[in-house]
This record gives C-alpha cells, structure tokens and sequence, in this order.
C-alpha cells in the first residue's frame, strides 16, 4: 500500500492555522487555535498507526488485515481530554468577558513596573546623604520635629480618624 | 503487597475526590475526608518507600493485562521518594488551607471546590510519579493540569482570570507537544512501555533519536519551568490563593523535573542534549535570580527563585554522572519542601501585614516574632546557608560538577555559587524590608495614595506661602501634613490601596489562625528535619541515582528478565 500524501498536508495545514490563531490576542481565536492544534495532534496520532485497515475485532474481520487499535486508543482518550480543557477555557471566556467586556489576554502590569522602574531604588538611598529638599516627603528624620509638635493634636500613627 | 499498594497513591485521592464532590453541602466531612486520604496516601507512600529501598524496583500490571500491552505502574527509589515527598507537602498545604477556610470563610476560596480539586490533583501526581509508560505519564500531567487550571482561577476575580489565561494556553501547548511527541515515538518504535521504549529507543537513526529527545525536553522543560520556557511561571502563579501557589511551587514543576530525568536517564541515556541542558540550567539558574533581585513583591521574587533553583536540578541532571543525579534528585526532594513553606509563609505575611508587596510591609518581626522566624530559617535554608539542608544539595551539586571536570561543569559550578549569593540578597532584602525597619519607614513609593500624599504636600506650600509666610502658612501645611501622613499610614498598612484606612488597619492586625501557623511550622520543621535526615536521605538519592544510571533495575522490574521483549 502507498502512504497517503494527504494526512501529512493536512497535519501541516492544521498545525499552521492553529498556531496562527494561538498568537493572536483574542481568547475565542486562542481557543480555536488550541482545537485545530488538537484535531492536527490527532490526525498525526492516526497516521503512526500506518495504513489503513480493517476494524481491529476478532472474528469479525482477518487478523492480517487489522489496524493498528492503540493509536486510537490514545486518540479517544486525547479527544475527551481536549473537550473537557476546550470547555474549561470557553467558560474562563465568559468569565472573562463578564469582568471586563474583553477577552483578550491581559498584560501582566507588576511586571510593567518592574520594567519602568529606574535603577536606583529610592529606598535604597540613605536620606541623610541627600540634600533637606531632595528627601522624600515623609522621611522621618526631616520631619521628626513637625511631627512631635503634631502628636498634640493628632493620633500619630495610628491615625483612625479622629482629628 | 506491593500489588495492592502501588495504585492506592492514585486511587485513594480520585475515590476521595468523588466522596468530597459527594459530602459538599459539608464543610465539616468533607475537611475530615480530605485530611483521612491524604493521611492515608502519605502512609502507604512512605511504606512503599522502604518495600522500594529495601527490594528494589518493582512493577504492578494494573487490570492483569501482559506487560507491554497493559499500563504498567512502577515503584523504584526515586518514584517512593518523589511520592513520600509530595504526599507529605499536599497534607501540610490541605491543613493550612482548612485553617485559612475557616477563618476566611469561603468568599475568595470556595471550599467545597477546593478539596475535591485538591486530590483530583494530587491523585494526577501520584499518577505522574508512577507511571511505566509514556501515555500513563501524559495522563497524569493532564489529570493534574485539569486540577490545577481550575485551582488558579478559584473564585473567578480579574487577576487569577488573567494570570489563569496565560497559564493555561502555555500548559495547552506544552501537552500537544508532549502528546505529538508520544505519536512520534510510537511511530518510530511500535511501543510507549517505558522500559521498552528504553532498549528500542537505543536502535533508532541518532537524527531521529536527537528530535524525539528534544520535543519531550521541550514538552517537560515547559512544565518545569526551565530557561527559555519560563516566563509564564512568574507570570500565573502570584495571583492564586496562598495555599494553590504553595503546592503548585512546590509540586507541578517538579512533575516536570521528575519527567526530564526520566527522559534523560531511562530513554536517551547517550547524553546527546547534555551540553544544550547545561547551557539551559546555566541561564535558568541566572535569569531567574536576577529577575527574583528585581522584585518588591514577596510572591513574585518567590517565584523567581522558583525558576532560578530549578535550573540547579536541571543542572544535576545534564552531568549525567550518578553523582549529579543523587544531587539532582536530593535537591529536588529538599526544593519541594523549602518551596511550599515559602510561599505558605507569604500567605501568612500577606495576612498579617495586609500586603506582600515588600515596600509597604514592615515591622513585622516585632509584631510577630514567631512569623519572623518561620520566615527566616526556610529563607536561609534556600540560600543555601550551612548546615541547612539547601547547603547540603548545593555542595552535592557542586562537588558532582568538579568532579565532571568539563569546562562547561565549571562555569556551572561558578553560576551555582553565584546564584547561592544572589539568593541570599534576595531574601535578605526582604527580610531587612518587611520584617527588621520599623513600619513608619515603609517608602511606598510607588502606590498612587502616597503619591498623591506627596503631591499635597508640595503643593500646598507653594500656594499658601505665596500668600504670607505667617500663621496661615504655616497652619495650611500642618493640615496637609496630617493628610498626607494619615494617607500615608493607611498606605502602609492596607490591604489593597483601594481600602479605607480603617478596614485596612482591621486586616492587618487579625490574628492569625492557629491551624495555618501549625501547619506552616510543621512544614518548617520539616525542613529543618530535612538537615537532620540528610544523611541517609542523601543515602537514597545516591542508591537511586545508581539505579536511573544502570537503567537495568527499571527494564527488569517491568519485564521480569534482563531480557527485553
């Protein structure tokens, strides 16, 4: 038997398109792509089975003639898995667009901090090296006076409410 | 025995999770269930431990079915090990979260969800651990998966949604690697038994060889989390609840390093992708750190290191040496625990100090010694200061490195020491930050509340002191002196900046719960037990690297014979 050039074009053309799709910012294309991903997986489970043959049942069609039966064994269990997780996403979707009115994938904005950030940590910084002015607001040292005058009239820190 | 022991790692938690499903109208039950079959899995884990240890590996064919056809669990040293390891952290991280439960009540942290999720995903664990066969392993990591995508986005707010999404797409794609992998290797050799796959594997093409090994590295280096597959980890993991980051830290990366071994000890045993593997251990190791030096968040630079140390074990496992491997597989049994109470720690600061971002915590030493403490000695141990058990993995790793002897093995050994260092300054900033400075020195810089704090204060003056320089001046910026610093102290305290200052300062001076303290310092003891043990632990990792370098006590146990079918 010769090997079908169609399974493998197929395989490529779905791996393509799904990894096309996975890139993309939106989450319904991202799902899509994860289904065309899977169903490409599938059909290249399939084809390591080799050549097509008869149903794998005993008396029901001749041994010599069977097809391989674990390769699609590993697809139905592959298959349910694929349902269950492309659910699973479709309700993260939804759950998505109720937050936010958008499902597109979010930017991680702790990590944008730290990516801003400058190289020098403020905190870093011993105060009493700076100039008054250059302190930051609130440092103790530069405020230590006003302060005390404050804790008269003022629950210092604590500070609940009452003024 | 054995026959009836080996599965229950699987089955106990998988019934467990039916029952919990079935009880949960019952807090009350369902903890009491949850807590007996993860009791009962740590059992019968470390009782096939010793059986491991004392007889060797040994196989289970489940359902009776002739070896190579059926799925096939097998127990050797390091799969006793790994399981007694996780069973062991799965039942401290269940307790804290029953403690944090109860205390919380069930807003953010739907219970009734939890526990069944909980041991569906340590059932695929255990699965993960004993699987004999590559499609049993793919189950497993899927099994587990499945768990923990529903673990991430527990309660459903914006952040875990949004940190769930990147986690999910990233463990989607590694799966369909892993799985077009398994249709490959079957292609190639007509099996997925892992034991035969090892001889058969052995008689391919090397270019065949080479692209099988390298779709499962990339497969697995996915799910461990190793340089350049990395970035999703710190990503998705900070934004779950406290006890969900701990076990998936201490747990499901190291589903993966486990795979790898397997990968690189049992089925492609030439060391073809050692050198690439160092390369990768060499910059997990380094980018990791450097991004975990970066952070003002406790979670997150946690989770740097997570990935840093991860490319120590991968590291161990490039040497190829049985030296490397039992400093590998020792590394990996101490970063599970050392992990997990990590960041079970830092759910216990975000509660007392209302936050985990390390530049608005403060004070927390004086105001909870005992917090102060469980913090410290788990932070030194992984920095690797002597005698904690950290030190002893590294030294192993180390030693192994020198003794390799290869150029790369000492630039390795050089990157480890350095990332060590560079640890140590990650966790010393924290803990000179959050738990040594008095509160009223917490900067928060840059939170918009003292921003604006600041703001007034500038600008006030400007104003006023155009007008007089007298009393009136003087008077305005008092008053905006009080804001500022009323804005300032609810800053430092709160728990999200949003908060009014009152609810903020509530949060933060709860108490915390016994049950979640004693859970988190039973897991700090046992870390600190880990020293003690590391003896004849080390021991083990050595008799069980031994067995993954002569690869004959895994093949024979499967089949038997020495002979492979």
């Amino acid at each position: 038997m010769t090997p079908t050039v169609v399974l493998p074009v197929m395989i490529g053309g779905l791996y393509a398109a799904g990894v096309y799709l996975l890139l993309d910012r939106s989450l319904t294309r991202v799902l899509l792509g994860f289904v065309l991903l899977g169903n490409a997986t599938n059909l290249l489970l399939l084809s390591t089975g080799g050549p097509a043959g008869l149903a794998p049942i005993l008396g029901y069609s001749d041994p010599e003639q069977f097809n391989d039966p674990l390769p699609q064994a590993l697809i139905l269990t592959a298959i349910v898995i694929t349902f269950g997780v492309s659910a699973f996403v479709l309700a993260i979707i939804h759950r998505s667009w109720r937050l936010a009115r958008n499902e597109a994938v979010g930017t991680d904005e702790e990590d944008r901090r730290v990516a801003a950030r400058k190289a020098t940590d403020a905190d870093e910084l011993d105060p009493d090296d700076l100039a008054p002015e250059d302190r930051a607001a609130m440092h103790a040292d530069s405020r230590a006076g006003v302060l005390e005058e404050l804790a008269d009239d003022v629950d210092l820190p604590a500070g609940s409410g009452t003024r | 025995m054995i026959e009836v022991l080996a599965p229950l790692p699987v089955l106990l938690p998988l019934l467990g999770a039916a029952g919990a499903l079935l009880v949960s109208g019952h807090p009350a039950f369902q903890r009491a269930l949850s807590t007996t079959v993860l009791t009962a899995v740590l059992a019968v884990s470390v009782v096939l431990l010793f059986v491991a240890d004392a007889e060797g590996a040994t196989s289970v064919s489940v359902g009776g079915w002739a070896v190579p056809l059926g799925i096939v669990l097998v127990v050797d040293r390091l799969s006793a090990l790994m399981l007694v390891v996780a069973s062991t952290v799965a039942l401290g991280v269940l307790v804290f979260a029953v403690g944090q439960g109860a205390a919380d009540g069930s807003e953010e942290t739907p219970l009734s969800i939890f526990h069944p999720t909980f041991l569906v995903l340590v059932a695929g664990v255990g699965n993960a651990f004993l699987a004999g066969d590559l499609f049993n392993l793919y189950v497993g990591f899927e099994i587990l998966l499945m768990a923990s995508y529903v673990l991430l986005t527990l309660g459903g707010t914006a952040a875990r949604i949004r940190g769930g999404i990147t986690y999910i797409v990233v463990s989607l794609t590694s799966s369909l690697v892993f799985l077009a992998a398994i249709g490959l290797v079957y292609a190639a050799t007509g099996t997925v038994n892992m034991a035969q796959l090892a001889v058969r594997l052995g008689e391919l093409p090397e270019g065949t060889q080479v692209l099988l090994q390298s779709m499962l590295l990339i497969a697995f280096g996915i799910k461990a989390a190793v340089f350049p597959l990395s970035a999703w980890l710190p990503d998705s993991y900070p934004t779950a609840p406290a006890p969900v980051t701990a076990v998936f830290a201490g747990l499901l990366t190291k589903v993966g390093v486990y795979a790898i071994i397997r990968t690189q000890t049992l089925l492609f045993p030439g060391g073809a992708l050692d050198d690439l593997l160092m390369w990768a251990a060499l910059a997990t190791m380094l980018v990791g750190i450097l991004g975990a030096v970066a952070q003002r968040d406790l979670r997150r630079m946690l989770s740097f290191t997570l990935v840093s140390h991860i490319g120590y074990m991968v590291f161990g496992i490039a040497l190829g040496t049985a030296a490397g491997l039992a400093g590998a597989v020792f590394y990996v049994a101490h970063h599970i625990a050392i992990q997990t109470t990590l960041f079970l720690v830092a759910g216990l600061v975000e509660r007392q100090g209302g936050t985990t971002s390390v530049d608005r915590l403060g004070g927390l030493a004086r105001r909870s010694p005992l917090l102060a403490v469980l913090f410290f000695v788990p932070a030194m141990n992984l920095a690797g200061i002597p005698p904690l058990s950290g030190f002893i993995g590294k030294v192993g790793l180390l030693q192994a490195g020198v003794a390799e002897g290869s150029a790369v093995a000492f630039t390795l050994v050089a990157g480890g020491v350095v990332t060590s260092l560079l640890t140590l300054l990650a966790v010393a900033r924290v803990w000179t930050r959050a738990f040594w400075r008095s509160p009223n020195q917490s900067p928060a810089e840059d939170t918009a509340a003292a921003a604006a704090a600041d703001a007034t204060l500038r600008r006030r003056p400007e104003h006023d002191g155009a007008a007089s320089d007298g009393e009136a001046a003087d008077g305005g910026s008092r008053t905006a002196l009080q804001d500022a610093w009323r804005r300032h102290t609810a800053v430092a305290t709160a728990a999200e900046p949003d908060l009014p200052p009152a609810a903020g300062a509530v949060r933060a001076l709860r108490p915390l719960p016994a049950t979640m303290v004693g859970a988190t310092t039973a897991l700090v003891a046992l870390t600190v037990a880990l020293t003690g043990l590391a003896g004849p632990l080390y021991g083990l990792a050595d008799r069980a690297a031994t067995d993954l370098v002569d690869r004959t006590p895994y093949t024979t146990s499967v089949f038997g014979t020495e002979e492979v079918p």
